[in-house]
């Protein structure tokens, strides 16, 4: 177990050094620089922007220290506003991001999960025809365009609940709902499938021979060994659901991570841009790394240093 | 002592070349395959085709892609023609999906978007093809170190997050269609080289490939009449997979402003475009193009879920 961890702890890291080191050139190869758009200022004054952002530099220069900031986790002030750094920017944005985010993959689980064992245990029926409809639903409307309808239908038609912004709990359900369809779908199904496959094993069988009651068969006996297949794709759900918040944040105005990356992007902000990325990288590949643990605690049958070889 | 045991063991294709000797061509023919191996793809196609959701998927996008081609040809109405008279209007006999702020017809941008949304779709599966066959069939059959440090490589893509890479070379490399596909092929081959990686490497090793090898097949020929036709199921459904996730995916860039430029317009510039109208009531604006795009989405996930039922033996029922 530990070397399997320490082995996995290294592909993170080379990991992570690719992407820093592929943002690096990416930034740099990107035309223009953060300065063009500033109006009457004289050269000298150029220079010394850049001197203070290390622009001046040769570019392995420039790459040590943006290695440095990284390591330090400090990736300084915001070339477009200076007097914010991009660590307050972070902190500002990140927290609603992750709460959007997490709130909406808990929903998606526990829903998705709900949706598919009921499925499961009542094949071909009505229940199950149901679900899977919403099923496939669910996974051909992008979240954006759910997002609109549901703005459309609870916030304009119905008025019942606010179109827009991040203040209370009831802001909080309609950007939750756009964000977690898609997730549960793909969870519904994953589970409901690999359900029918469980319920046919013989132990299935012997449990219900044994007399336990239905309720303790599906938890104890099928959801555990059914849940696997779902446990497996929550690291990627995840990392989808964290970025794809960014067109959502978008539509419903939350002051997320979404609007400093794409106006980052647009500004040409170097600093925000590369500490955004690397920090959703690093919070990414960890949620990988953390749902590869959880499956070798979960599944016994699994030895996690034998999977390397 | 087990560990002993398992040396002893070899798998086909560790068996090395030499060992092999051609077998002696008697002019008999009685080796030859004399029964047309179409026969796995009609048995595909008869299973296929009673799932009644995936006919309904194949059927909906032989239409989409139809009306894709001929769409502009019967609208009434032109593309690029500006009408300051006519901006909004409600789905009328003239306009019948209505027109937009500037008054273009949107039966055309709509079909001229499908164009768009199709083209970027079927590109970037056929672009993933190629990368992940050649790729990861290298990986699968070379094996041994070539495998381990391909995939090392992979493994290493594949934790990137494959959205903030897409949305970076976007900004690199300016918007437009062909850097939308490359952004989505860079990041997209990944998964189509594992999996191409998996069957090869597992079905390298089934008796018949060691059967041709004995006959003295040549390792081309072997991958092309072999391995390949035997990994093409997971390909197709992996490729109607990707399709719909590229449209998805450029619908999601072009609502960030990082998609297709003016003058094209695919569905997903559209919605972006619908988003803000549908608050002052021009609802057409934003349904015919997201209405499309879900309807897309919808007919290839039913149609690739239905082919990895009727490609996979053992869900035979």
């Amino acid at each position: 177990m530990a070397r399997y961890i320490l082995k996995r702890l290294a592909a993170m890291v080379v990991t992570l050094w690719v992407i820093t080191t592929l943002t690096f050139i990416l930034m740099h190869a990107i035309p223009g620089s953060p300065f063009n758009q500033e109006r009457n200022t004289s050269e000298a004054v150029q220079q010394n922007l850049k001197a203070q952002y290390h622009l001046d530099k040769p570019m392995y220069v420039q790459y040590l220290y943006y290695l440095k900031s990284i390591v330090l986790f400090d990736f300084g002030p915001s070339i477009k506003q200076p007097s914010q750094t991009v660590n307050d920017m972070l902190g500002r944005g990140f927290p609603v991001s992750l709460e959007l985010g997490m709130t909406a993959l808990i929903v998606a689980i526990f829903s998705g999960i709900l949706l598919g064992v009921f499925a499961a245990l009542k094949h071909n029926g009505v229940i199950d025809y149901l679900a899977m409809t919403f099923a496939v639903l669910g996974i051909s409307i992008p979240n954006f365009i759910l997002a609109t309808l549901l703005i459309q239908e609870f916030a304009v038609n119905l008025k019942i609940l606010p179109a827009a912004t991040w203040t209370s709990p009831s802001h909080m359900i309609l950007p939750t709902a756009a964000l977690a369809v898609s997730p549960m779908a793909i969870i519904a199904r994953l589970t409901r499938s690999s359900m029918l496959e469980v319920l046919t094993q013989d132990y299935m069988k012997t449990a219900r021979a044994k007399g336990l009651s239905p309720v303790k068969i599906v938890i104890k006996h099928a959801l555990r060994n059914a849940l696997m297949p779902v446990v497996t794709i929550l690291g990627t759900l995840a990392a989808s659901i964290l970025t794809g918040s960014f067109v959502i944040e978008k539509i419903f105005a939350i002051p997320g991570m979404g609007k400093y990356f794409v106006e980052s992007i647009n500004n040409r902000d170097y600093p925000v841009i590369m500490g955004t990325t690397v920090f959703y990288s690093i919070f990414l590949i960890i949620m990988l790394f953390l749902v590869d643990i959880a499956y070798g605690i979960l599944d016994p049958r699994i030895k996690l240093h034998k999977k390397e070889q | 002592m087990q560990a002993a045991n398992q040396e002893k063991i070899r798998t086909a294709s560790e068996i090395p070349d030499e060992w092999f000797v051609p077998k002696k061509k008697d002019g008999h023919m009685q080796e030859a395959v004399v029964r047309p191996s179409i026969s796995y793809w009609r048995d595909v196609w008869y299973r296929l085709s009673k799932n009644k959701l995936a006919m309904l998927g194949l059927a909906v996008l032989i239409f989409l892609i139809i009306m894709a081609i001929f769409g502009p040809m019967i609208a009434p109405q032109s593309v690029t023609k500006l009408s300051l008279t006519n901006q909004n209007l409600p789905p009328s006999k003239e306009h019948w999906f209505g027109t937009d702020q500037l008054g273009r017809d949107m039966f055309s941008r709509t079909w001229y978007g499908a164009r768009i949304s199709l083209f970027v779709g079927f590109m970037a599966a056929i672009i993933e093809f190629f990368i992940g066959i050649i790729y990861g069939g290298i990986a699968g059959y070379k094996g041994g170190r070539t495998d381990q440090i391909m995939m090392r490589i992979i493994e290493v893509l594949y934790g990137l997050p494959y959205l903030l890479v897409v949305i970076l070379l976007m900004v690199v490399m300016g918007p437009g269609l062909g850097t939308i596909i490359v952004a989505l092929t860079v990041t997209g081959w990944v998964g189509m080289a594992r999996i191409v990686r998996g069957q090869v490497l597992q079905i390298k090793n089934y008796e018949f490939v060691m059967a041709s090898r004995t006959f003295g097949t040549k390792t081309p020929r072997i991958i092309r009449k072999h391995l390949l036709p035997n990994t093409m199921g997971p390909i197709i459904v992996q490729m109607t997979l990707t399709v719909p996730s590229a449209i998805f995916s450029e619908a999601f860039l072009s609502f960030l402003g990082l998609g297709v430029q003016a003058p094209h317009a695919s569905w997903g510039v559209m919605a972006d475009d619908g988003l803000s109208a549908i608050l002052t009531g021009q609802w057409w604006r934003l349904f015919f193009p997201a209405f499309f795009i879900s309807l897309t989405m919808f007919a290839f996930n039913v149609l690739g879920d239905g082919l990895q039922d009727a490609l996979d033996p053992k869900l035979r029922r």
